[in-house]
């Protein structure tokens, strides 16, 4: 079994957004770039079923600009067998994204493929659910567990109203919740060996798929800030004030 | 020109978002339409009926569809599709998973999570976890839009008495099977609509723990809520995570207990009115968020927070 693992690269997590002046988006310069955190999940997954001996090989795919290639580094880094750079620069939406990824799909023939749930950059919740669309399988969206059983896999998602277990026969594709596993640390060892593994280099533009956006992004602003509160000294005052001051209880 | 609007619900009662997604539908568009897809939900589809704002009903019922499983819904919502220039639903998990196969099927880049409308295509959505707000304009013949429930008021739930009519049903998607949904009931507010929440974060360093936040969520008539941290932990189930990738709330009062406030957090509660942090570490981030910061240990706070409510006549619910 093939398992295929789409990941993105972001502004890090743990990096105070700021907007550009001009309003045409975020600032991205001399920015720490990291790999979607869901997605590190959903490598992790991928490398775990393989290690069980469940799946033979692990292929991590990214999509984007020339450093983009750093986030197949990370996955080879931490046990994926080899990746692949699809280059595309500009915005790229999840529709196109997810036809790109169609098309890396319909070359490797994954049995499975594996991605975040949602990207923290446009916390769009969509790409998943769109390729599983465009190639009619299975969708196990926000997965907090994954059983490989014969043909099929057992999944827990984590919806609102607490968890969902479902079955989809393979080929599928999985949307990993961030409470799916531990991802590890790539070792000194395995960064150095995930340097002589491949990545194939391919064009977006070669793979015959109409990726221009199709929602516009007019301006991008800061959220309204907050006025800044009070301490309060004990708690006598704090339920005082919300008795008197702010009237909530 | 007209809406389509999703519409979420158990068979048996709507799910309390439908009625904030048809606010932001009929703001899109006056001319809304709701479909309601499911098994035995007759009585679901009677009280669509009833919301002033929704013009006509479209029933589709089978047996395939009473789980509400996105491969099953999507191919019906591309057919009726045709007739309208917008899909709207709610950002929650059942608009997220299902809404982009729909936008897929009909080649459409899909908007998520707006928050306004400013026209028929053009919206405000939050992005980077809330610490930026982009306005985008939709250039697809078709919408697909989800909204983020919390910020559109929900619509009148009474007074209406829409048309409904039965849509005959398509095949069942067979690849994917329903086995089971585990649902964590409780008497308190729904998270996602109470007017308090009280929150516990790592803080609370144990599950048992949370029976300091539980008394002091009864005493008030809030809902629990909870940071990853302690979600992760196991102190409490997933259903209650607020954040990023958890519920956005806007409660009138959110008291965070033992959560430092990473932005993640703050993405999801940051909109409420009033804010209370209770943490021992006076420089945690919860404080530059909180109207009412109160530096101290949570195990003494709480019974103290407790008592003090105790003494007092009367508490709004």
């Amino acid at each position: 079994m093939k398992i295929l693992v789409a990941v993105k690269r972001v502004i890090d997590y743990n990096v105070q957004i700021r907007v550009k002046e001009d309003g045409t988006g975020v600032v991205t310069d001399n920015v720490k770039m990291s790999t979607n955190p869901p997605d590190d999940n959903a490598v992790e997954e991928a490398v775990k079923i393989k290690e069980a001996g469940k799946a033979t090989e692990v292929v991590a795919v990214t999509i984007g600009e020339e450093k983009a290639q750093e986030t197949v580094r990370k996955a080879l880094a931490v046990g994926a067998d080899r990746g692949i750079h699809v280059k595309a620069d500009g915005t790229l939406e999840p529709l196109a994204v997810s036809k790109l990824l169609q098309k890396v799909v319909e070359k490797e023939k994954p049995d499975l493929v594996f991605m975040g749930k949602q990207a923290i950059d446009d916390d769009c919740n969509q790409t998943g659910q769109m390729l599983s669309a465009l190639l009619n399988w299975p969708q196990a969206t926000f997965a907090s567990k994954i059983d490989v059983k014969d043909g099929k896999l057992e999944i827990v998602r984590e919806i609102d109203e607490g968890l969902e277990t479902i079955e989809v026969n393979i080929p599928a594709i999985v949307t990993c919740d961030l409470r799916l596993n531990e991802p590890r640390y790539a070792s000194l060892p395995n960064i150095m060996k995930a340097k002589k593994k491949p990545v194939d280099q391919l064009n977006a533009s070669d793979l015959g798929v109409d990726i221009s956006p199709r929602v516009e992004q007019i301006k991008v602003e800061e959220p309204p800030k907050r006025k800044a509160g009070i301490k309060v000294a004990n708690v006598a005052e704090l339920v005082q004030k919300l008795k008197n001051e702010a009237k909530v209880i | 020109m007209s809406v389509l609007l999703i519409a979420e619900h158990n068979n048996k009662e709507l799910r309390p978002f439908t009625l904030n997604a048809v606010t932001a539908a009929s703001q899109i568009d006056q001319d809304v339409h709701a479909v309601i897809i499911g098994h035995n939900s007759e009585q679901a589809a009677k009280a669509l009926s009833a919301l002033p704002s929704v013009k006509k009903v479209i029933s589709v019922e089978a047996p395939h569809y009473e789980n509400f499983t996105a491969e099953n819904f999507a191919p019906i919502i591309v057919k009726l599709a045709e007739n309208y220039t917008h899909i709207v639903s709610s950002a929650n998990t059942f608009g997220k998973n299902l809404m982009p196969r729909i936008a897929a099927l009909l080649d459409t880049s899909q908007v998520s999570d707006i928050t306004k409308v400013i026209s028929n295509d053009t919206f405000i959505r939050p992005i980077y976890a809330g610490n930026a707000f982009a306005t985008v304009k939709s250039n697809d013949t078709k919408k697909c839009v989800t909204i983020r429930p919390t910020s559109f008021d929900p619509c009148e739930s009474t007074g209406g008495s829409a048309p409904i009519e039965k849509v005959d049903g398509l095949e069942e998607f067979v690849q994917t099977k329903f086995i089971k949904r585990e649902e964590v009931k409780s008497d308190r507010p729904e998270l996602g609509t109470a007017r308090i929440v009280v929150s516990g974060g790592r803080g609370m360093q144990s599950g048992d723990n949370f029976k300091l936040i539980t008394e002091v969520a009864d005493k008030l008539g809030a809902a629990i809520g909870a940071s990853r941290a302690a979600v992760d932990a196991g102190y409490i189930s997933n259903d209650h995570q607020v954040g990023q990738t958890g519920k956005v709330v806007v409660p009138d009062l959110y008291i965070a207990v033992g959560i430092s406030g990473a932005i993640q957090h703050l993405a999801g509660m940051k909109e409420s009115k009033v804010i209370v942090a209770i943490n021992k570490d006076g420089e945690a981030p919860i404080f530059s968020v909180a109207d009412y910061g109160l530096e101290a240990d949570l195990f003494e706070a709480l019974p103290q927070f407790l008592a003090e409510l105790n003494k007092l006549n009367t508490i709004q619910k």
